[in-house]
């Protein structure tokens, strides 16, 4: 590996600030990692090795639990799950959470949620710290300056038992999205454009930085989701150079650094950001002015396009693997080319998941439900990120506003996001989803998911069909 | 934990050329409920490989009968998106597959596979559709992959390299336990730590 000289990007900066040592000339290095979060169902069997060998956990203050995946989100909370082997597998980690010293919120806990919106809203993530976590949207944390990453289940054991990985270095894309965000277009249609652009393996072997005035412009939350469907463009890892709004979003939160340590702090993560010159291996432009509420029509998510728009034929596109990919997709989602979406009439609705279920993506979701109600032979579902968000929604009275519309309001969990609790699609239903993966079988097998923001689903809902969020609100 | 070596394996490769084939696709969300590794072989591609009742579907590939012992996939780009599940990697080890041949595998997945034994290796586009062409007209014909070499080849018809870095290559040549060789470094970690929370005192425990 040539040694690395200034100018550098954010990236190396950190990689560089974390290794531990280099391994060879390939770009391998013993990486030290600060934080790691865990849940239940990719963890059990990092612990069964930890036991079979006899090996400590290196630094169990570092590690944090939470149950989410498998849990029921019904709306009276329970502690346990609606499956014998979930509820196995809660409990294998209440086991091993309390014979390695290691945190857990468990269902009962008021922090329970959501793994990745759990974490940021307790002030456990912080700029300039590496994150890793057995769960591809670890990358959500870019969104406050750190560097996150997903990792298997061999490595969580490696992490626990070393508090380090053995990492390759990833190439670096720098993604400049500038322009002002039209009226009803969100972070989420924003990094819907971008993975329809570059592709699901766009960004494969990568790491996205995303700047520009946009990204500015975006609240800290709106920043999470880009950052968080950043893997579905193949992204090992996707970050913002932490600004003001990230100090000002973490200032106070339960875990972050308190009074001349705080200060400390917000010094050192003011100096977090790439060099001017530094060189990027890829670059990409986006013009936000230019995107329009986005919906995904194809079972990967770069298989979308704006509102207005088609599902397109595969007569337009190029390569055999293209072509075969887009027949496969219409063929399984039940569509044909040419169809309008707006025509595209949906069974469920599904507000929820790490990508859009905190307090601001509820916000704009009562928007649109205030004084309307969900379509007749729509279910309508949304499960807050975490509990305390739900709290929050509660006190402000959006939950109320749900309800009123016709929304289910749940309990905290993945829920329909991955369907590994009891809630499931049939076969050829079809659900509006503010999530972040519209995998064949995803949201149960021979299930259809079409991925919009929160407010493109709750738009969906009430009118029994894929909408254009922007000319209901206008009434037109 | 030990993981069993790779050398030089040779078997029948089974052609699976979609693109962007995810891992709960590979491994639904059904099997993802235990705590042990344990069966995992018939989650593989459940959801395609059986019909409603349990019977193998006629339809899918790996249950075409020249392909049922398989030990090689050829596979498509972006194979193993999505979802960091390392039960997909675990039920292709356990349904014998040794090794996938494809032009680019997913991040955390492609970490996945060294972890456990099993090569991902890649090959040039073009080398690839050779590959998949010779194994479609000769049935029962066995791919040979030297991982020495680097080389796939199939007896007097064609001979292909792959790339793979040499961190990977060793460790799943000598099947090593990875966490042993980190913990050598031990004094080093320590060290590391001690400095790096001195420096960041906020990150302290
Ligand atoms: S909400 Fe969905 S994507 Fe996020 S951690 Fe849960 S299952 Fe994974």
């Amino acid at each position: 590996m040539k040694p690395r000289t200034l100018p550098r990007t954010l990236y190396d900066k950190i990689i560089d600030s974390h290794t531990v040592k280099t391994l060879d000339d390939d770009g391998h290095v013993l990486l030290y990692i600060d934080r790691h979060i865990i849940n239940e169902y990719t963890s059990p069997q990092a612990f069964s090795g930890l036991r079979d060998q006899n090996r400590e956990v290196w630094r169990p203050a570092t590690t944090l639990a939470v149950v989410d995946h498998v849990n029921s989100t019904e709306p009276e909370r329970v502690n346990f799950s609606p499956d014998e082997s979930g509820a196995n597998q809660m409990k294998y980690l209440a086991e091993n959470c309390e014979k390695y010293g290691i945190e857990l919120f468990d269902l009962l806990d008021k922090r329970q949620g959501i793994e990745h919106v759990v974490a940021p809203e307790q002030g456990l993530v912080l700029p300039g710290m590496v994150i890793a976590a057995g769960d591809s949207h670890t990358t959500t944390y870019g969104a406050l300056g750190a560097f996150g990453f997903g990792i298997g289940t061999s490595e969580i054991e490696h992490l626990l038992a070393t508090q380090t990985l053995v990492y390759k270095r990833l190439k670096t894309m720098r993604v400049s999205i500038n322009g002002a965000l039209g009226f009803g277009v969100t972070s989420k249609d924003l990094i819907m454009a971008v993975i329809q652009m570059i592709g699901s393996s766009g960004a494969t072997g990568f790491v996205m930085e995303f700047t520009g005035s946009t990204i500015s412009s975006l609240s800290v939350e709106a920043r999470m989701t880009i950052c968080n469907m950043a893997v579905e463009a193949g992204a090992r890892g996707a970050y913002m150079a932490p600004d003001d709004k990230v100090f000002d979003y973490l200032q106070g939160k339960p875990r972050a650094p308190e009074g001349p340590l705080w200060a400390k702090a917000v010094e050192a993560w003011r100096e977090l950001k790439s060099d001017n010159d530094a060189q990027f291996d890829m670059q990409v432009d986006l013009d936000a002015s230019t995107i329009e509420p986005m919906v995904s029509w194809g079972i990967s998510p770069d298989q979308s396009s704006g509102i207005s728009g088609v599902v397109p034929s595969a007569e337009q596109l190029a390569t055999y693997h293209e072509k075969t990919a887009i027949e496969k997709a219409q063929k399984y989602m039940d569509l044909s080319a040419g169809t309008r979406f707006a025509d595209i009439t949906i069974t469920h609705a599904f507000i929820g998941s790490c990508t859009n279920s905190r307090i601001e993506d509820l916000r704009q979701v009562a928007e649109v439900l205030k004084g309307r109600h969900v379509a007749k032979g729509v279910r309508a579902i949304l499960v807050p990120g975490s509990s305390l968000v739900r709290q929050q929604a509660e006190e402000e009275g959006l939950a109320d506003i749900f309800t009123a519309a016709g929304f289910e309001w749940r309990q905290s969990g993945c829920s329909l996001c991955l369907a590994m609790n009891d809630d499931v699609l049939r076969p050829g239903e079809r659900c509006a989803s503010s999530t972040n993966r519209n995998f064949e079988g995803r949201q149960g097998a021979g299930a259809r998911t079409h991925l919009m923001s929160p407010a493109m689903v709750a738009a969906a809902a009430v009118t029994g069909h894929l909408t254009d969020v922007r000319k209901l609100v206008r009434g037109e | 934990m030990m993981m069993e070596p790779f050398e030089i394996v040779s078997g029948i490769a089974a052609p699976m050329l979609d693109a962007n084939i995810d891992t709960d696709v590979i491994m639904p969300k059904q099997f993802l409920m235990g705590v042990d590794r344990k069966g995992l072989d018939r989650g593989v591609f459940f959801d395609q490989r059986f019909v409603a009742d349990g019977q193998p579907n006629p339809d899918f590939v790996l249950n075409e009968p020249r392909y049922t012992d398989c030990k090689f996939l050829l596979t498509g780009p972006n194979f193993g998106c999505g979802s960091s599940r390392e039960h997909a990697v675990w039920g292709l080890k356990q349904l014998g597959i040794r090794a996938l041949i494809g032009t680019s595998f997913a991040g955390i997945f492609f970490d996945n596979c060294m972890r456990n034994g099993v090569l991902a290796a890649i090959v040039a586009e073009q080398d690839l559709k050779d590959l998949a062409g010779i194994v479609a007209e000769n049935p029962g014909k066995p791919t040979t992959v030297n991982l020495q070499e680097q080389r796939i080849s199939i007896s007097g018809q064609i001979d292909l390299s792959f790339e793979i870095d040499e961190l990977r290559k060793q460790t799943l040549m000598t099947g090593l336990d990875p966490i042993g060789a980190t913990l050598q470094h031990r004094q080093e970690i320590v060290d590391f730590e001690q400095k790096h929370l001195q420096a960041n005192p906020w990150l302290a425990d």
